[in-house]
């Protein structure tokens, strides 16, 4: 009886533990040991960042509630301690209590995340236009008002694939042309794809979109510091899928100008 | 002829390998269900681990990429369309009948031709590996343009789900037929056991949901080789409206692998709780919610896919509702448990698991709904992690406790509980040790469907891959577990449980070859 007693407090130690992990641990850790969503560096990535931890503590407050609930007649409610049946079948007024509390909540969580919808959805007043096209396997990237194009595919080496040589720190987050975005200026994308459908996703900038042939998606990236921020396609799209990353440069807007020169004169 | 002749046809049971062809029994072809089902189970299961191994590091180590998509793809399909749904079907056939008083289903013989068609299709599909080109490699969700580039192996994908289709539908025809018509006098609806309701929302489910599905596929076909250019944006046509029409069948498809589990859960928990099942009358009506609003949620798998901002809004709200009646069953089943005087067989272990893992995947399955955070989390780990909780929790796990449950009525004999709490703990523990993990790996950023990843996954792949081989191997205890009691063991009697509710208890086990052959009375 001990033993089994102790299996069911180590199992709901375990649940308990794993789902306060993200609670307790504090932000900076998380982000090393990846356990949480990356550092937001757009408004759009930081609402979601928030929304996001909004709707896990509100859903790891009600799985500990439940689980606790749980737990507590497991232990109390015991044929081996001797625990005699109630004979209730129903009950009107819990039955309301746990159809009402649960809608408000919903009410609750439904007001910031349409906030953050409209706010992403909002792509006018755009400083510059980006075409992003994803193609099997790597992307081409056309800034429109500005006569620069190119292609964007992975660098790293087949050997580190097959692992006859260590894999270097970027290991599939790397690509020979890196996007360049100006800090602070707003960036609308407009993505599309060649062949099948592919999705842009650099996750620190914002969520992901399709790329899907015969179609433009829009989205927009303003980004608040410079820095270099990696991604991937996030769309099935054939056998190199895992193999498309993105890498996109933020820099300011001196530098900005200085690689548009040059890639206008490599052109 | 003569009565006589009947009557003694009717006990015997045929022997040899014509008893499971031609059979139009309901518990023989039950059992075909389970056999089979569980067959797939390891098939598909065994695909997930050359999934895991090829994930245990970054690097390509043991499949290439292509293969790698085949498996990905060939493991959801043969999981849910071989494994859950005929499991499911499985114990419809072998309980529905005894716990509405029914000598057998209402259409025997469409009964056995609708279980003969699953072994034909699969084998297409496991056959498809094999051709030219290999398998399916774009997803189970096949969405083109991508699926138009595949080999003859996506057509033959096509035929099997075309096969499976008729079969389900079939299957749901004869479910709602047999419940429609044979229940036993007094036997009202809503005096019918959870499980049968869950059931016949289910096969309602189906019904409409499953010609969905054939159509989209049959247009894909058509786009691949009549010319035809309906998911082709270069001939007019347009790629997203496939994800449309597939999720229109997929989320309905989503609660046709649940119901039933909810339903069988429903049975356990008052009898190892020794405590009328809580608010029955809101669980019919929240499994009948539930399925009603499965109708109108299904663009919450594509929010990517660049939607006007009303349909967003209007998927998430829909969305998030579903909540309310999910809320109640989970609320229900705790109330149930709530002041009982419960004690712990395997199967109870594993409807409590059930209510309370399927929660966990709830709980995320609420946070995707919330679209602008989707948007982080969509084609992630973290879908893989919520998935895997809600179908392998919620329709697995639940199937196991159906099987625990059942199993004395159907072989006569008790099981092995030591081996049964094996089952369950390593099972459990490995299960979590699996897709816990996973929940942090979407969080982090690692895409679904990659053979190969960025090294700051590395340490949780580890972790994954290693409880997936376990919780791949603890399952062949079941298989010794079901054997054994199929051979001998304590021999069980008519209840089996202390005092369990339902038709089924009051026959003999083993349940005879015919059960009900005069109605019983139901007050
Ligand atoms: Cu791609």
């Amino acid at each position: 009886m001990i033993i089994n007693r102790l299996k069911h407090l180590l199992s709901a130690g375990t649940a308990l533990v794993s789902m306060l992990v993200l609670w307790a641990v504090p932000a900076s850790v998380q982000a090393e040991w990846g356990l949480n969503l990356q550092r937001p560096v757009t408004e759009i990535a930081r609402v979601q960042y928030d929304l996001h931890m909004l709707i896990m503590y509100i859903v790891t407050v009600i799985g500990i509630i439940v689980f606790a609930i749980m737990f507590y007649s497991i232990f109390k409610f015991r044929k081996s301690k001797g625990a005699q049946p109630a004979k209730f079948s129903h009950s009107t007024k819990a039955e309301v209590i746990w159809t009402v509390i649960p809608t408000l909540i919903l009410i609750v969580m439904a007001v910031p995340s349409t906030k953050a919808l409209l706010l992403m959805e909002d792509t006018t007043e755009s400083d510059m236009v980006v075409k992003v096209t994803g193609y099997q396997w790597g992307w081409h990237y056309d800034y429109m008002e500005e006569d620069v194009s190119f292609f964007s595919k992975l660098t790293t080496p087949q050997s580190q694939i097959t692992g006859t040589e260590t894999k270097g720190e970027n290991y599939l987050l790397e690509v020979d042309n890196h996007l360049v975005l100006p800090v602070g200026q707003k960036v609308r994308i407009l993505l599309t794809a060649r062949d099948v459908i592919h999705a842009w996703w650099v996750p620190q900038l914002g969520g992901k979109k399709d790329a899907i042939p015969g179609f433009i998606n829009e989205m927009w990236i303003r980004a608040d510091e410079t820095g270099t921020f990696r991604g991937q396609c996030a769309e099935l799209c054939g056998k190199d899928h895992g193999y498309m990353p993105i890498v996109v440069d933020v820099v300011d807007e001196s530098q900005y100008q200085a690689w548009l020169d040059g890639q206008r004169n490599k052109g | 002829m003569t009565t006589t002749v009947a009557d003694h046809h009717h006990d015997e049971v045929p022997k040899g390998i014509t008893r499971w062809l031609f059979t139009t029994n309901h518990k023989d072809i039950g059992t075909l269900y389970l056999w089979f089902s569980f067959t797939m189970f390891l098939i598909g299961g065994a695909m997930a681990l050359v999934i895991r191994a090829e994930l245990f590091q970054p690097g390509l180590q043991v499949v290439d990429p292509h293969f790698y998509n085949q498996m990905v793809t060939v493991h959801a399909l043969i999981m849910i369309f071989g494994a859950v749904m005929p499991g499911f079907v499985g114990f419809a056939n072998w309980m529905i009948p005894m716990m509405i008083g029914a000598p057998d289903m209402a259409l025997p013989r469409l009964n056995n031709w609708s279980f003969w068609l699953l072994p034909f299709a699969t084998s297409l599909l496991i056959l498809s590996l094999f051709v030219p080109g290999g398998g399916p490699a774009a997803g189970w969700t096949i969405y083109p343009p991508l699926s138009v580039q595949g080999g003859m192996g996506v057509d033959l994908t096509i035929f099997t789900i075309h096969i499976l289709g008729m079969s389900s539908i079939l299957g749901a025809i004869n479910i709602i037929a047999t419940i429609m018509n044979m229940r036993a006098p007094g036997m009202t609806l809503m005096k019918m056991p959870l499980f049968v309701w869950t059931w016949v929302i289910t096969a309602f489910l189906l019904i409409a949901a499953m010609p969905v599905l054939a159509g989209a596929v049959t247009m894909l076909l058509t786009d691949r080789h009549f010319g035809t250019a309906f998911f082709d944006p270069a001939g007019g046509g347009d790629p997203v409206m496939f994800q449309h029409i597939f999720w229109f069948f997929g989320h309905p498809e989503v609660y046709i692998l649940i119901l039933p589990a909810f339903g069988i859960i429903s049975q356990v928990i008052p009898t190892f709780a020794r405590k009328p099942l809580f608010g029955y009358t809101s669980m019919v009506f929240a499994a009948a919610a539930i399925a009603f609003l499965s109708f109108i949620v299904w663009a919450h798998h594509m929010y990517t896919v660049g939607m006007p901002l009303s349909g967003e809004l209007f998927f998430m709200y829909s969305t998030m509702l579903i909540a309310i009646p999910t809320g109640v069953k989970i609320f229900n089943w705790m109330a149930t448990m709530w002041r009982g005087s419960m004690s712990f067989e395997t199967p109870m272990l594993y409807a409590i698991a059930t209510v309370a893992l399927f929660t966990v995947g709830g709980l995320t399955g609420l946070m995707m709904a919330i679209t602008p955070a989707d948007f982080q989390y969509h084609d992630t780990y973290f879908i893989v992690a919520h998935f895997h909780y809600v179908i392998f929790c919620g329709s697995v796990l639940g199937m196991f406790a159906g099987v625990y449950y059942w199993l004395p009525k159907w072989t006569g004999h008790m099981y092995n509980e030591t081996l049964g709490k094996w089952h369950f703990w390593l099972t459990i523990i490995a299960f979590n040790v699996t897709f816990f993990p996973q929940h942090f790996l979407g969080f982090a950023g690692m895409p679904r469907r990659i053979p190969d990843y960025a090294l700051q996954f590395a340490e949780f792949n580890v972790v994954s891959s290693i409880g997936g081989f376990v919780l791949g191997y603890s399952q062949l205890i079941l298989l010794v577990v079901v054997i054994k009691a199929i051979r001998g063991g304590k021999k069980a009697s008519a209840e089996v449980w202390d005092n369990p509710e339902g038709l089924e208890w009051s026959v003999a086990s083993p349940a005879p070859y015919h059960t009900f052959a005069t109605a019983p009375e139901v007050r």
